[in-house]
């Protein structure tokens, strides 16, 4: 594209873009999960469908994530004048079928339709508003939709001040975990006196299960570019670092691509659309460690050096990178600030509750139906979350819990799924925000090993600098696994608690503050089940293989021999039309006679 | 400076903004402990890790505990240094350490010494610990001759990494991996003797417990004190006698040269000689060297090379500059090689059954002394380094009363020294003592005043331009290897020239050395030492180096002229390019 010179071609070139002459789109969702599920050969299966019947006025469009993860590969059909249709579980066959029958003959493949997430299910989309729709490695897909106008909005009408006063009142809060109030940081980093100062753009996404920014970035990647050149002109910064994890392969390329573009369109690099405003944007790849998502750790990074904290304060708005100012925003933060310009403060804190304001994406995982991306106000209940928009539990099985926040956050209560969520009241309930991580336990999910599995990941992540969190949460761990091995011991549970509270009294950095939480929340929530573990050896769930035995029911087995011939370990006794026995002895209790008993003769204990 | 008011355990204070709260703690005599914490401020080594969290402390309004080595004052801030919650903290910190760190305290080699112990004893832990588990463990690394690490007494405190990459910018220690395996290592866990490093002992000096140590020679001087067939002499570096009375509670800032003299003989060395008889004869030849350069176009600047950390970081970080150090073996050395062949003619010993034991204030000596081209006659010139502390180590194994022992007198003719041989235990010495000898050969004129105040101190790089006939003589001083590198980075660009330069690796000069006794973050310490080390310079009868009388019988009985062919061949080295890594 050739460079865009002033705000009046920009508008010009927006709306010339934006013009839809009667084409029906087909949307492909080609994220990394798309993908993985096929979906590149079930768009090259339409294309060549659709060329084969030669229909005509139909344009197949890359888009990032649709949010229905769980029915990948997704496509959605928008026809002018028509309500949109969601197709889910697209193979190329069906792939096939609906180019045959959707669009040759304007009937719906009604079996693969699935529903739509957004409006029936109270979403609202602000962050992911493009994603799904444009072409993430198109920047006129952006510019049609309105993008860099609210940069160009910016340069022209408002003054910096302005722009942060826009930010603050809209009550906007950082995304990432913490929910420290954007507009403060960019105030604060924007009154540092400094010759050089920097915007940083988290995007080292590195809870367990989450992958909202990933599907931003994949999706939508020039908002992120739009909101950060915007964020440099309101603190005064001249250069922006996007940090990404060189995990995320595919959101790495679009980023390239899009900034690419950008730049060759004036919307990124000198005078940006013509004014005194620069404004250059690198990327910095880290490499899996989950404390550089830690802003102080993420910044000795980007100056290569050891990926750990420091104290704060100093908070980098004061001294950042290099030891200049500079404010650290999260992928889903920037996502949100071009709306804000556009449409107004007063727009954004409408939504959400008196504290948070404007909507949160959610990684629904875990066990539940509809695994996927979903945006909803602040204030929207676990409930409506799980049960509306995931569709309940995997298998109709009780709920037991979610868990928001990742390995910093803590686990929400059934008794809790009507709390509306917002930083303060998950803060209130021994959880967190955290970046939108959603993973949701049932019947099945042992607490204390839950606990564990987190106190493992934290382990594995620390970075080693600070006692608390070096060694304490290995300690933390250890009495874990005593505890679900089944020696554990009433004394391992005061010790637990009071270790756990000293780790987040003394640790050095967020990461470390917060490590303990899953074993405090668990606590909180399911100390009976730690009891049950210390003092009868149980594990409810059935989930803590120390604490379980694999019995035959003889009533129900009919001696078929198919548990005792895929025992891995020959444990299983009985001749065939013979009652068979396992030996306890021998047992490895890996579940696999269960899996295969047709009868339910197997039973766990 | 704007003062702010705070209120640290109900008491009210006025400190400067920039303090921290342990700072402003420290004058209300409050005693915060601390761990990781290193402030050696006028030196600029400081480490700022707050990685231990010993030092937490509860600040009203704050979520978290405050560490307060690093948390500055605020206005209005109230803190409560010792409140249940801060003491829990801070006992957990301590205790979890613990529980990772060998319960080996009865024959580790900082046993009474160590930080880790003294605040398990301090914060009251007794009766076992309160955490178990896992423990980390590491193969040891003794492969060079000075430094021993064992990184299963690591509590990660980083204060080596502080001195190995910012102080002394030589980057061979750095934590890698991660959690609870992280560790403290040289890049690719290389053993030390195949990095970089310099051995200058920073980090052993400053390393609180016993993960970083020296490599002892105690055993090895025992065993040759105990053979009837060797004779066994001794000398002692400059800095040493300005510390080691501190190892047996003396006051700071006394040198003990009598007492340690006579300490040496009731350990059974044959002759108890000084190594500032060989600073003298080593101002000799450097600064015959210095005029003959200054005198027949030769390189310039001249660079003293008597620091063997020193001359081991220009090899390996400075080998286009191999031509600029002086040619002069260190003085111990030099000591070594006429020991071995002066000595040993004079009197009629076998220089094959002497053996010579060199105590220094220096951990890189017991490197220096095992560097070949350093021989003498196919002879090691020195045979053992130990390093004040052994010293000690071996006068408290001896029972000996260190305090109550009586002064004596080094033996003679390597014992005599002048006030210029005792000021290379200090930075600024070697090339005040260099200047007092050059100067009067130069000029053939008397030098009345013998004290350049100017190459004093603690500041890291001194300059000062001295008059000698019609030439502005420019000299700079350095101390601390990362000061070296900004000196010789301007040489190196030509922005700066200079005709003669004095560098000690460690901070502070010898005084400060890796083998001194531990000064546990004390700067006023080191200054003590300094300070003692002039006073004894001041009470010398004579002060330039030349007019040793034992010196100028050397040169008449044996090596003829200063910077002679003899001279050259006994006294004078080379050196070679390493690598960087």
């Amino acid at each position: 594209m050739e460079k865009i010179k002033s705000y009046e071609e920009l508008k010009a070139l927006g709306e010339k873009l934006s013009k839809n002459d009667g084409v029906t789109k087909v949307y492909v969702g080609l994220s990394t999960c798309g993908i993985a599920a096929g979906a590149k050969a079930s768009m090259e299966a339409m294309a060549s469908e659709i060329e084969a019947l030669g229909i005509k006025n139909v344009e197949l469009v890359r888009v990032g994530c649709i949010g229905s993860c769980y029915a990948e590969p997704t496509i959605e059909i928008a026809a002018p004048g028509k309500q949109n249709v969601v197709y889910g579980y697209v193979n190329e066959e069906t792939a096939r079928e609906i180019v045959r029958t959707h669009l040759a003959e304007d009937k719906a493949v009604d079996n693969k339709i699935i529903r739509k997430a957004g409006v029936a299910d109270n979403q609202i989309r602000i962050a992911l508003r493009n994603c799904g729709t444009i072409d993430p490695e198109s920047l006129e897909d952006y510019l049609a939709v309105g993008g860099y106008q609210a940069l160009a909005q910016c340069l022209f009408e408002k003054t910096p001040e302005e722009v942060i006063k826009e930010v603050t009142d809209s009550g906007l809060r950082g995304r990432g975990g913490g929910g420290f109030p954007t507009g403060l940081k960019w105030q604060a980093t924007r009154k540092s006196v400094s010759d050089q100062k920097y915007i940083v753009c988290n995007a080292d996404e590195g809870d367990p299960g989450a992958f909202m920014d990933r599907s931003i970035l994949e999706g939508d990647p020039h908002s992120v570019l739009e909101a950060m050149a915007i964020a440099g002109y309101a603190i005064g910064a001249d250069t922006g670092y996007i940090y990404i994890r060189a995990e995320y392969p595919l959101a790495v390329h679009r980023l390239l691509i899009a900034i690419d573009q950008a730049k060759a369109a004036g919307l990124l690099g000198k005078n940006i659309l013509g004014s005194d405003f620069s404004f250059e944007l690198e990327i910095r790849y880290g490499a899996g460690a989950f404390v550089c998502g830690e802003e102080t750790s993420l910044i000795h990074s980007i100056e290569g050096l050891r990926g750990e904290p420091t104290n704060k304060p100093p908070f980098p708005a004061e001294s950042g990178l290099w030891e200049k100012p500079t404010s650290v925003n999260n992928v889903e933060t920037f996502a949100n600030i071009p709306a804000i310009i556009l449409k107004g403060a007063s727009w954004f804190n409408q939504i959400g509750t008196e504290k948070s304001k404007g909507t949160k994406v959610f990684a629904l995982a875990g066990k539940v139906k509809n695994v996927g991306l979903v945006e909803v106000p602040m204030g929207t209940t676990v409930r409506e979350i799980v049960f509306n928009m995931g569709g309940g539990i995997v298998g109709d099985k009780e709920y037991k819990a979610a868990q928001t926040g990742g390995p910093s956050g803590g686990c929400i209560p059934a008794i809790h799924l009507d709390t509306p969520i917002d930083y303060d009241n998950l803060t209130a309930i021994g959880s967190m925000m955290g970046s939108g991580g959603m993973i949701v336990m049932d019947e099945d999910d042992c607490m204390v090993n839950v606990a564990k599995f987190y106190l493992e990941f934290i382990v594995e992540e620390s970075c080693g600098k600070c006692t608390p969190c070096r060694i304490g949460n290995k300690r933390l761990h250890e009495t874990l696994k005593k505890i679900t091995s089944g020696n554990g011991t009433m004394k391992d549970l005061d010790k637990l608690k009071e270790l756990s509270e000293a780790i987040k009294d003394t640790a050095l950095c967020g990461l470390g503050q917060t490590s303990p939480n899953p074993v405090l929340s668990t606590m909180r929530y399911f100390y009976d089940e730690y009891v049950e573990h210390v003092k009868e050896k149980k594990c409810r769930a059935g989930r803590c293989v120390a604490l379980i035995s694999y019995y035959v029911n003889p009533v129900k087995c009919i001696g078929c021999t198919a548990c005792a011939r895929v025992c891995p370990v020959d444990c299983i006794e009985g001749s065939v039309k013979q009652v068979h026995t396992i030996i306890q002895d021998k047992c490895i209790k890996c579940g696999s006679c269960m899996a295969a008993c047709k009868f339910d003769a197997i039973v766990k204990k | 400076m704007s003062e702010v008011k705070l209120t640290i355990n109900g008491i009210d204070i006025n400190v400067p903004e920039e303090y921290t709260i342990l700072e402003a703690a420290k004058l209300l005599n409050i005693e915060i402990p601390t761990l990781c914490h290193l402030d050696l401020h006028d030196l600029k080594a400081v480490n700022k890790a707050a990685s231990c969290r010993v030092c937490v402390v509860e600040v009203e309004g704050r979520r978290n505990l405050s560490p307060a080595c690093v948390t500055k004052v605020a206005e209005g801030m109230k803190v409560q240094t010792n409140s249940p919650r801060a003491v829990r903290g801070r006992r957990t910190s301590v205790e979890l350490l613990l529980s990772n760190h060998p319960q080996e305290c009865l024959y580790c080699e900082k046993n009474l010494h160590c930080d880790l112990q003294k605040l398990a004893a301090d914060l009251g832990i007794v009766g076992g610990l309160k955490y178990e588990g896992a423990m980390t463990t590491y193969e040891k690394d003794a492969s060079s001759y000075s430094i021993k690490r064992n990184m299963d007494k690591c509590v990660l405190c980083r204060r080596c990494e502080t001195m190995c990459n910012e102080v002394q910018t030589c980057g061979v220690l750095s934590a890698v991996d991660r959690g609870f395996e992280t560790v403290v290592q040289p890049s690719f866990g290389l053993p030390m003797m195949e990095t970089a490093c310099t051995f200058c002992g920073q980090c052993a000096a400053v390393c609180p417990t016993g993960a970083l140590s020296e490599i002892s020679a105690v055993s090895d001087v025992w065993d040759e004190l105990n053979n009837p067939d060797k004779y066994v002499i001794v000398q002692t570096g400059p800095a040493v006698r300005a510390a080691l009375g501190e190892e047996f509670g003396m006051e700071p800032g006394h040198c003990v040269t009598g007492k340690m003299a006579c300490l040496l003989r009731k350990l059974g060395f044959k002759k108890v000689f000084d190594t500032d008889f060989a600073a003298d004869l080593t101002i000799m030849e450097e600064a015959s060297e210095f005029a003959h350069r200054l005198q027949h176009g030769g390189k310039l600047p001249i660079l003293t090379s008597c620091c063997p950390g020193w001359v081991k970081f220009f090899e390996h970080h400075y080998q286009d500059l191999l031509d600029i150090p002086s040619s002069c073996k260190s003085p111990h050395e030099m000591f070594g090689a006429i020991a071995k062949t002066y000595y040993a003619e004079k009197f009629g010993v076998d220089p094959a059954k002497i053996v010579v034991v060199s105590v220094m204030p220096c951990l890189a000596k017991k490197y220096e002394a095992a560097r070949p081209e350093l021989n003498t006659e196919g002879m090691k010139s020195v045979d053992y380094v130990i390093t004040t502390r052994e010293l000690a180590k071996m006068a408290k194994e001896a029972g000996i009363d260190f305090s109550h022992l009586k002064d004596e007198e080094f033996d003679n003719p390597l014992g005599e020294s002048t006030g210029a041989a005792v000021i290379f235990g200090t930075t600024g010495g070697v090339i005040e003592a260099a200047l007092r000898t050059a100067y009067e050969w130069l000029t053939n004129t008397t030098l009345e005043k013998v004290d350049f105040e100017a190459l004093r101190g603690m500041e890291g790089i001194k300059e000062a331009t001295v008059k000698v006939n019609d030439l502005d003589v420019k000299i700079a001083v350095a101390h601390g290897l990362g000061n070296a590198r900004k000196l010789l980075d301007r040489i190196r660009s030509g922005e700066s020239t200079y005709h003669a330069i004095e560098i000690m690796a460690c901070p502070g000069g010898c005084i400060g050395g890796g083998g001194q006794p531990y000064h546990h973050g004390d700067i006023e310490i080191l200054k003590a030492r300094t300070n003692a080390i002039y006073e004894e310079d001041r009470g010398k009868p004579i002060r330039k180096s030349h007019e040793n009388p034992y010196i100028k019988q050397l040169y008449e009985e044996f090596l003829g002229e200063p910077y002679s062919e003899k001279a050259h061949h006994l006294l004078h080295t080379h050196y070679v390019k390493r690598e960087k890594l």
